[in-house]
């Protein structure tokens, strides 16, 4: 089969509800601190996964594991089918890993990192160079494989990375935060990429504390907070399930804040969150919520009303924002 | 499916995320790749550096110092020319410092600044495939440099015996007992500032008073007792026995210094493996 896979047909020659990875009561302590306490997933093949949470609350100990870098302290793991600690050598064969932080070798050029990562997996050099091409070709880099990687900008050598980690044509993609600290722009091309290789069959896995980015590439998605797993399911169910259809943000000037806050606690609206600067309303209809706000003698600076994200699926489920 | 310890604290060694590597190129080997790529970049520098350290020590020592301590009496040197002396213990000096230099920042680096190891371990190298790897560049780093440091005496005429093609293997060992528990160490170590220490309160001395220089009969009882367990004294005796041809008179003792060195050499190797894994699988 080529690599990544040309249609979605060859992927799906294979049982679609194939588990590539199977975690049950998965704990990771580190001394008394519990990094990761006790979670159960299942991941299927060719879908693309997500661990949405803020910092510290285990999404990266957990991709470790799944990458057979770091043992579990406690429960059960399973990948393609295999014990990460007695198979690690023979699971990380079939992984490709965008750690957090790029590990590129700054010295050498674009190619030879390439060449480099394909010698770790073993790769003849002819394969390697079949594949760079494809691969550089594949993440907008050809025309930059002589040059160093150390003055690339740092979309580039995400974009580097992302290559680098799929010389070994792996079945699963394991992207730890792959766009932080990316400009807008360049985060757009990564989200295009990931997007085209999940389209063609390879299963991601991705953590992330961007709800935008959860919510492109992600068809199944955890809430993650302090080592547990807060909800679980698609995008669009979580926010059917945890949020109303709209929300109403309103901004006051600062020193109404406190007193508008108060007085729309009476509000109907189905929650209140009251954030440092802004009041959000979940509302059926925010429109109509707004003009009833206005009716009681509030008078907003600012309003906006939008739709129900993420971001306030993760305030309602842990009460604070993703990003804090 | 294996159930890790539960409890509090983690377990003191991590299991070893191992099994059966896929049967193609070995692992260690891989890495060793790795390096040979990195170094393709690099290799003129440092070959002039290999080159001109041994010219500048046996150009300045062997004929500098050494025509004003020939002009005394050399019997304390076992009859020899100061040249003919020093050279060995030179061979010795540089393979240490080769093997200081290659294990301790790039170890470090590797860990701590281009992180190269997390790179690596995202493969299917394991951390003692990763430390192997790296070790086989060490020694290679250290076999060129020998060969050279040889070079060098014999073309300084510094070299008494055909023996001296022993010389070679010993001075590489005298280097593998320290590059292996240095790397072992370094790959532990949290701030680069503790190898300063390392070089100026270990190496220094250690150049300086393991039968380098002068023979170690020109110490005090106590000191000499002190040189006697330090691995470079081993190795400068071992390769001084071989430039000179004297190692057929004490067999045993020449064995017991490469017993020295080899045991050594087999604990840092040992060592490292473990710290590797601890530093690695985290």
């Amino acid at each position: 089969m080529s690599y990544p896979p040309a249609s979605l047909d060859q992927v799906l020659e294979r049982p679609e509800t194939e588990v590539l990875v199977r975690a049950r009561g998965l704990t990771k302590k580190f001394g008394s601190f519990t990094a990761v306490d006790g979670i159960d997933f299942d991941l299927y093949r060719g879908e693309a996964f997500g661990f949405l949470g803020p910092n510290g609350a285990g999404k990266s100990s957990t991709m470790r594991m799944i990458g057979c870098v770091s043992p579990p302290t406690g429960g059960e793991l399973s990948i393609l089918g295999r014990d990460p600690v007695k198979d690690g050598s023979a699971i990380r064969a079939r992984l490709g890993v965008v750690p957090q932080e790029d590990t590129l070798d700054m010295e050498l050029t674009v190619r030879e990192n390439l060449l480099v990562y394909g010698r770790y997996f073993g790769l003849p050099r002819r394969v390697i160079r079949e594949r760079t091409a494809a691969l550089l070709e594949f993440v907008q880099l050809a025309d930059r494989a002589r040059d160093k990687v150390e003055p690339l900008s740092g979309g580039l050598k995400r974009r580097l990375t992302i290559a680098r980690s799929l010389i070994s044509e792996p079945e699963i993609l394991i992207l730890d935060e792959p766009t932080t600290g990316l400009d807008p722009q360049a985060r757009h091309v990564v989200w295009d990429r990931l997007f085209r290789l999940k389209q063609r069959g390879v299963t991601l896995i991705l953590t992330t504390h961007y709800m935008d980015e959860a919510e492109q590439l992600c068809d199944r998605l955890v809430v993650m907070d302090h080592g547990r797993f807060a909800a679980a399911g698609s995008p669009r169910d979580l926010i059917a399930r945890y949020c109303s259809p709209e929300v109403l943000e309103l901004r006051f000037d600062p020193d109404l804040h406190d007193a508008a806050a108060d007085k729309l606690k009476d509000f109907s609206a189905e929650r209140t969150e009251v954030l440092a600067d802004r009041i959000l309303l979940y509302v059926p209809d925010g429109d109509a919520a707004l003009a009833a706000v206005r009716a009681g003698g509030l008078e907003p600076l600012t309003s906006l009303v939008r739709r129900g994200t993420l971001e306030d699926v993760f305030l309602r489920l842990t009460g604070r924002r993703l990003e804090d | 499916m294996t159930v890790l310890a539960r409890g509090d604290d983690p377990p003191q060694t991590p299991p070893a995320l191992g099994g059966t590597p896929s049967p193609q190129t070995p692992l260690a080997f891989r890495a060793f790749q790795c390096w040979l790529t990195v170094y393709r970049r690099i290799w003129r520098s440092s070959v002039w550096s290999s080159v001109l350290g041994p010219i500048c020590y046996l150009g300045a020592l062997g004929f500098g110092l050494g025509t004003l301590v020939d002009k005394h009496s050399t019997a304390s040197l076992g009859g020899v020319s100061y040249l003919a002396f020093v050279a060995p213990a030179i061979l010795a000096t540089g393979a240490t410092n080769t093997a200081m230099a290659e294990a301790s920042y790039p170890v470090f680096g590797s860990m701590k600044w281009n992180r190269i190891y997390n790179g690596a371990q995202a493969s299917p190298l394991r951390p003692a495939d990763i430390f192997h790897g790296h070790l086989m560049f060490m020694i290679m780093r250290i076999a060129m440099n020998c060969a050279v440091a040889i070079l060098v005496m014999w073309a300084f005429g510094a070299i008494k015996s055909a023996w001296v093609v022993l010389a070679f293997p010993a001075a590489v060992l005298t280097g593998l007992a320290f590059a292996a528990p240095i790397a072992a160490w370094a790959v532990t170590v949290k701030i680069a500032n503790s190898f300063n220490y390392v070089f100026r309160f270990g190496l220094v001395p250690l150049m300086l008073f393991s039968g380098t220089f002068f023979p170690l009969s020109q110490l005090p009882a106590g000191l000499r007792a002190l040189a006697y367990v330090t691995p470079l004294w081993h190795g400068v005796a071992l390769c001084r026995a071989f430039s000179l041809g004297t190692a057929a008179r004490d067999p045993a003792g020449m064995l017991g210094h490469a017993a020295y060195l080899a045991v050594l050499a087999a604990v840092g190797i040992w060592a490292g493996a473990r710290t590797y894994r601890r530093r690695l699988y985290v």
